[in-house]
């Protein structure tokens, strides 16, 4: 099939699709008295409901129960893959990684996107520092970790010359002889893998912070600051309370993304020297050697990790548009 | 969020949701049918060769591979005379998510006449499952007849053979620039002594001798499994090779630790490797793709790679020459003493079958012929173990001297022991057991007993 007739058949597709949808709203928007909202309810809710049941319910269930099965998903081994992640020494490595995951990077970026937000709130022209700096967020995260890879890159000083990576050569502009290989340097590479999740995110605190202490009434401020309140005591005593509930959604968010980040890893180190996380072994597991039993369990780990943050992120929502 | 995100934004946000899933979708693949005239006329003098293989006007076989555009084109140009004469019309489609696509198209009813299989180790665990069909008796005759017998052995499963293979790569290779050895006097070594002997010698005129990188993204590794397979073939033969392959020999074995310890003198050793690129621990960190980069700036000696690291070099240098008196070139890994007979470790893909019909099976035989192997030889840069092409076909020095080992019937030949193994040691724990010993300086027995610790129990 050639480019064009693939061309032709995908838009005449869309448009049986289309006509298709008017048809249904024609005869839906004939029917009369008592068939009328619930014929509206099925029809708006209905396809939405459908989707959500084959794309992500169902396989959601079948995960849950190929999680107690063998490696090809069809003896029955009750909770041995449970017990195979949570008992085995070298596992604990990728359970300690992924929980310094969700401390530092969610702190750190949400902490950077609010200095952001306020150091830029007063500038001028804000618009363009903020577009650079939320920049990153249209990267994907495995474009980004290549970009990162680059400067992390290393060239032995003696044995391989010129310095390729960008981090290596600064430091030794700045006189630091015999930097690492830096990707290899335990515990400091995790770090440097999370730098690059904090580089994407730290562009949306900041634009959602922004916002919010924009949102401010500027009344409130002025009455803080005719009780005295200015400085550090503003922010602290009125600004990060006013914002409270933005700060928390977005605090949860990014954990959220943290929890199912393997594209970081995956690209830079693919889970070697120390830096292996719970999404990513997820994946090994089931899409490299094909143990559909293993996998699913951990996917499961990270599906009951990620629940609370989920219904707190949902709590917190809730609460703040009742204030309003 | 405190944003209020109006109705009309949402909408786009949907919108774009939704292309973006259907982008998902859309992985890479490639289909198309070279449709032949099916007027099979037995009189056309060019069909005489293929008479053998029956007529079969307007049959359709189809083939999936993950072998993608250029090199389908080359597949489709070597079978155009076998479809016109046949009347058998063959549908390609290759695709990036072979391996995944593969158990689920079969699983679902749906799967190929053919599938060009490259590893044994997927091959066997279909048919456990079922699906593949025994090869036709022809078939079967022309793998007897062209190929080292080993070959065989890797196409059958619980002693029925299933699939003759189609393209081979040689992996007993090692790199080195001829320009550069020509200008200091070094010639190309034929015992491992000897190549030792040399790289004692480039140490001394100020050269390190040995580079690599096993770095490879999700596959990180697979480069030292290679080079641990090497070392077990060319110390032990082809039956502890067996042994070990099928986990009756252990990793933690002498054998399998003396071979990880003649490694560890080699390429884990500092007086050696990295050549330009520094201690032992950057071949961890170092793409696979860029390990024989200093070789032509002449700051390294020699790369262990297989045969189509060829495709590299013009990345390095435009334009650079691969030939015996060339910028870039290979010889032979020579083996370990003699006790074992010219030890060869490589790799290929195998024809699968899921359909006995008369036609599927012709093509299977076809592809299994020289006269197929020949004319795909011939469209460039590929490379069969099939004895039966005349070794002149080659247009290229590299393949050829990749065809001169892999043809030879007397060698040592062996598949790549990681490819026969479960995926959850030849995909898993060796890989990073191995990308740890070098990158950690991981100790050996350790990282031995975590490789057999995966093995799996059923």
């Amino acid at each position: 099939m050639n480019t064009a007739s693939k061309l032709t058949l995908m838009v005449s597709v869309v448009l049986v699709f289309f006509g298709v949808l008017l048809i249904v709203f024609f005869l839906a928007g004939k029917a009369k008295n008592r068939f009328q909202t619930p014929l509206a309810r099925l029809i708006f809710v209905g396809p939405a409901a459908l989707l959500l049941l084959v794309g992500l319910v169902i396989p959601a269930i079948q995960t849950f129960l190929l999680s107690f099965k063998d490696a090809n998903g069809k003896k029955t081994v009750g909770i041995s893959n449970y017990s195979w992640i949570f008992t085995t020494e070298d596992n604990r490595q990728f359970l300690y990684n992924t929980a310094l995951w969700i401390v530092v990077t969610p702190i750190v970026s949400t902490a950077l996107g609010l200095t952001l937000a306020l150091l830029l709130d007063r500038m001028k022209r804000e618009s363009l520092p903020k577009a650079l700096i939320f920049m990153p967020m249209a990267i994907s995260f495995v474009g980004a970790s290549i970009i990162w890879g680059l400067v992390y890159e290393y060239r032995d000083p003696i044995e391989g010359g010129e310095q390729v990576g960008l981090l290596s050569a600064v430091v030794m502009k700045l006189g630091w002889s015999d930097p690492p290989n830096w990707l290899l340097a335990q515990p400091l590479n995790n770090f440097l893998l999370i730098i690059i999740m904090i580089w994407i995110q730290v562009g949306f605190a900041m634009v959602v912070l922004s916002a919010a202490i924009k949102a401010i009434p500027a009344d409130v401020t002025e009455a803080a600051m005719l009780d005295g309140a200015i400085g550090w005591s503003l922010f602290s005593k009125v600004t990060v309370p006013m914002i409270r509930g933005t700060l928390v959604v977005v605090l949860t968010t990014i954990a959220i993304g943290v929890l199912k980040v393997f594209d970081i890893v995956r690209t830079m180190t693919n889970g070697n020297f120390g830096t292996q996380v719970v999404a990513n072994e997820m994946y090994a597991q089931s899409f490299v050697q094909f143990d559909y039993g293993r996998g699913s369990a951990l996917a499961v780990v990270l599906f009951v990790a990620v629940v609370p943050l989920i219904v707190y992120n949902i709590v917190q929502l809730r609460k703040e548009q009742s204030i309003r | 969020m405190s944003v209020p995100v109006s109705r009309r934004s949402a909408a786009v946000i949907g919108g774009v949701a939704a292309a973006l899933l259907l982008a998902a979708c859309g992985s890479s693949t490639s289909t198309t049918a070279s449709s032949a005239a099916p007027s099979a006329t037995n009189a056309d003098p060019a069909c005489a060769d293929y008479a053998s293989y029956g007529s079969f006007a307007g049959t359709t076989v189809s083939v999936f591979t993950s072998i993608l555009p250029p090199e389908q084109q080359l597949f489709e140009k070597s079978w155009a005379q076998f479809s016109k004469c046949t009347g058998i019309t063959v549908k390609y489609e290759g695709s990036d998510q072979f391996e995944a696509q593969l158990p689920t198209r079969i699983a679902g009813g749906n799967a190929p006449d053919i599938a060009f299989i490259p590893q044994p180790g997927l091959l066997a665990k279909l048919v456990t499952n079922g699906g593949p069909k025994e090869a036709p008796a022809a078939t079967a005759a022309n793998a007897d007849k062209y190929w080292n017998p080993a070959w065989k052995t890797y196409g059958t499963v619980d002693g029925k053979f299933y699939a003759a293979p189609l393209g081979s790569n040689m992996k007993s290779f090692v790199w080195y620039s001829p320009k550069i050895w020509k200008a200091k006097g070094y010639t190309v070594p034929k015992t491992w002594d000897e190549m030792f002997a040399l790289s004692d010698k480039m140490l001394a005129d100020g050269i390190k001798p040995w580079c690599g990188g096993i770095e490879s993204g999700g596959a990180t590794g697979w480069l030292a499994t290679d080079w641990l397979e090497q070392i077990v073939l060319r110390q032990n033969g082809g039956d502890v090779y067996d042994k070990w392959v099928s986990h009756d020999i252990k990793f933690d074995s002498p054998e399998i630790t003396k071979a990880m310890d003649t490694l560890n003198g080699w390429m884990r050793n500092a007086k050696y490797a990295n050549a330009g690129f520094g201690d032992t621990k950057t071949i961890a960190t170092t793409a696979f793709q860029d390990g024989g980069k200093p070789i032509l700036p002449g700051k390294c000696g020699m790369y262990q790679q297989a045969s189509f690291y060829a495709n590299f070099w013009d990345g390095f240098q435009k334009g650079a020459k691969i030939a015996e008196d060339g910028d870039a070139f290979a010889f032979y890994l020579p083996p370990i003493g003699d006790a074992v007979k010219t030890p060869v470790v490589g790799g290929g893909e195998f024809v699968t079958a899921f359909s006995d019909k008369p036609e599927v099976q012709a093509f299977q035989t076809y592809l299994s012929s020289p006269t197929f192997a020949t004319l795909k030889v011939k469209a460039g840069t590929w490379v069969s173990a099939n004895s039966g092409v005349p070794l002149d076909s080659y247009t290229d020095p590299i393949s050829k001297l990749s065809a001169q080992y892999l043809t030879d019937n007397t060698a040592t030949f062996r598949f790549d022991a990681s490819d026969l193994m479960p995926a959850a040691v030849g995909a898993g724990a060796e890989w990073k057991q191995m990308t740890a010993w070098f990158g950690e300086n991981k100790d050996t027995a350790a990282v031995l007993k975590a490789i057999d610790a995966s093995w799996p129990s059923s």
